[in-house]
């Protein structure tokens, strides 16, 4: 639904508010008055600590958001989910395999999946998390960790899950092995360990360090942005 | 080259990977191309029986979308899914039915899975790995093998979900003959017995291994008792619970002399004369490499490893 | 310890949801239909396990017992449809002992845990095993 310049009325743990209708939950809610000491976080939609739940008027369906990305609509009904009781399994991820059966060893909770969907419906970044969850059940790591990279854990699909299975755990479990043990060191980062090392950067990073406020400002008022990557 | 969907089960992905390997190999000497759909999910293992359930039947519902997804983008050549785990098997064709018949389990499984691209039209054919090769005739099968399994006497399992509940079963439950007719067509000889579809112990060998050890022991002592020396089965569940499972039933029964368990399809890709990586028996407890190189069925190479 | 086969007065009721009523409906069985034949009891794999026959279990229902939900029966039960094929008269009795489960496990009741087993055993354990076992026992 696009953002519009109007009023709209929302409802904030069952309060009613009247809010700007182009802003996001979380900008919506401290117009309202409320100030954000759990639930909030990087504001950039990657840290997953604005998970919400919302029903619009209307419809009985139940929707997952992050509230700063999420823009108001008329009629939503808000309730924030700052935290998800889950336990997260120590293990050493040095002492594991990527077995067929690893997963299952830590998190065997995930043989009770259903394959419902409900998690997928609630996930605000779009992954196929019941997918995931069922390749982590047959055992392909692989896979597991490409269909939950998006994963920012911020517990929605946890919430619902009739089989009380906690997927983003499971992922992270899944997200380790394979950088680990299947998919390998990332190159890239360990050639430019050893540039560092080599102290290659040093001269640049002393001549910045010196440089004063203005200098600095020129510099980056006037730097190349390459948005092509 | 006739492709249909193939349906796993999460088992043979990973303990039952033999099963798998076996299967692909020996179909594709058949002319049977099995296409694995890229999503799918756990079918459930067993039937939900309670009448108000509905919730289990997403799980095998959906993969029958995958069937249809399949056929729509030409992938295979008709609307069969080809299981080859009888539980899966089981709980995918009572499902099928029960969504043919029940108009209004049908609209809320409809209702539920609104993000699915397509609805399920229920024209999905679920088949079992062995009816795909009786309707394809067993001279087809006779025609394949090279190596025929002469001297080996198999004892067909055929275990309870392949056969029963009434209507659902691939053969007649009284009489079946589709395992025979198989291991026949190999060149092997069948040694009928009592047991052939008593249940193994199934999920109780979870939380009570000491009575499946029981009916597992029951099982393969009268496949012995008749003159059998391996035993062949379709079902992962009963491939452990007679298989791996052995070294409890040696603890309850110390005299037992155990014989090997094998699933169908590594008889078969050992009689078309396939190789090590097609027969897959590295992952089978107890070993029926030993007594395979015996009966000259399988050779050994000169460092000791069998071929 | 259960009354059953002792002495006792049973009083009928006319009423709709009635026990016996709810086990029907949620089996889609109807266990009048029984008349005690036992064939499903003989060719039950499981009975050495078992406290009362799966006979005995429909007798029970009949009767409108409910203290067959307290049954060992139930939960000892493999669903092998042995007892669906033999039966005379066509009754699942398979159908019938997971209506049973089902109203015990409804109520929140977890017959076993995933806390039972150890690290071994779940990495041997075929997935097979453990998501049937999970299905069928638990809430």
């Amino acid at each position: 639904m696009e953002a519009t310049n109007e009023m709209v009325t929302i409802y904030v743990m069952g309060k009613k508010y009247e809010v700007p209708g182009d802003l996001t939950i979380m900008k919506a809610m401290e117009y309202a008055g409320h100030q954000f000491r759990r639930g909030s976080g990087c504001r950039g939609g990657y840290c997953g600590a604005c998970a919400t739940l919302y029903r619009t008027k209307g419809s009985y369906k139940l929707e997952g958001a992050l509230a700063c990305q999420k823009i108001v609509e008329d009629g939503m009904y808000i309730a924030q989910i700052p935290f998800n009781p889950a336990e997260k399994i120590t293990y050493n991820i040095n002492e594991l395999r990527p077995d067929a059966n690893t997963i299952l060893e830590y998190y065997p909770e995930v043989s009770r999946c259903l394959s419902c969907n409900t998690c997928t419906k609630a996930c605000p970044q779009d992954i196929m998390v019941m997918d995931y969850v069922q390749t982590a059940l047959r055992g392909d790591i692989a896979k597991t960790a490409e269909l939950s990279f998006d994963c920012i854990s911020c517990g929605l699909c946890a919430v619902r899950c009739p089989a009380e299975i906690v997927p983003y755990n499971v992922a992270t479990l899944a997200r380790r092995l394979n950088a680990k043990y299947i998919d390998g060191p990332s190159q890239h980062v360990l050639d430019r360990v050893k540039e560092v090392e080599e102290e290659i950067y040093d001269e640049d990073i002393d001549k910045l360090m010196k440089a004063s406020k203005e200098e600095l400002a020129e510099l980056y008022n006037n730097r190349e942005v390459d948005l092509s990557e | 080259m006739t492709r249909y969907t193939y349906y796993p089960g999460c088992t043979l992905k990973t303990t039952a990977k033999n099963f798998e390997d076996s299967t692909l190999a020996s179909s594709e000497v058949l002319d049977i191309e099995l296409v694995e759909p890229e999503r799918w999910n756990c079918c459930g293992t067993v039937h939900a029986l309670a009448t108000d359930d509905v919730m289990h039947h997403l799980a095998p519902i959906r993969n029958m979308i995958r069937v249809e997804e399949l056929k729509e983008q030409d992938m295979v050549d008709n609307k069969k899914m080809v299981t080859l785990c009888a539980m899966c098997y089981n709980t995918l064709k009572r499902a099928n039915e029960v969504f043919k018949s029940d108009r209004d389990k049908k609209k809320k499984i409809h209702d539920t899975m609104y993000r699915e691209d397509i609805q399920y039209s229920g024209n999905v054919e679920i088949v079992h790995l062995l009816e795909v090769l009786r309707e394809g005739g067993w001279d087809e099968v006779k025609s394949a093998v090279k190596k025929p399994l002469t001297g080996l006497k198999v004892a067909p399992y055929y275990g309870c979900l392949l056969l029963r509940p009434r209507g659902i079963g691939i053969d007649d439950t009284d009489n079946p003959t589709i395992m025979e007719n198989l291991i026949e067509a190999l060149g092997a000889e069948v040694v009928d017995f009592s047991h052939k579809q008593k249940c193994c112990g199934s999920y109780h060998t979870v939380h009570m291994k000491e009575a499946v050890a029981d009916l597992s022991y029951n099982i393969l002592k009268q496949a012995e008792d008749a003159g059998a020396n391996i035993l062949v089965t379709a079902c992962p569940l009963c491939e452990y619970n007679l298989g791996p499972r052995q070294t409890q039933i040696r603890k309850q029964y110390p005299s037992f002399d155990s014989i090997p368990v094998v699933y169908f399809t590594q008889l078969m890709a050992l009689a078309f004369g396939l190789d090590e990586e097609a027969t897959a028996f590295e992952a089978n407890k107890p070993d029926p490499m030993p007594l395979l190189t015996e009966m000259g069925l399988m050779e050994k190479n000169k460092n000791g490893s069998n071929k | 310890m259960s009354s059953f086969g002792s002495k006792q007065t049973l009083r009928f009721n006319p009423g709709e949801n009635t026990f016996k009523n709810r086990v029907n409906e949620l089996s889609g069985e109807n266990v009048d239909l029984c008349f005690q034949c036992g064939a499903c009891s003989s060719g039950c794999p499981m009975t050495q396990e078992m406290d009362y026959l799966p006979s005995t279990i429909i007798r029970m229902i009949q009767l409108g017992l409910e203290e067959s939900l307290e049954s060992k029966t139930i939960w000892t039960c493999m669903t092998c449809f042995n007892c669906e094929v033999r039966c005379p008269r066509g009754i699942d009795i398979a159908n019938v002992m997971e209506a049973l489960r089902q109203l015990v496990l409804r109520k929140k009741y977890n017959r076993v845990s995933l806390d039972d087993l150890t690290q071994e055993e779940l990495r041997e354990l075929p997935q097979i095993a453990i998501i049937s076992n999970q299905r069928k026992l638990t809430a």
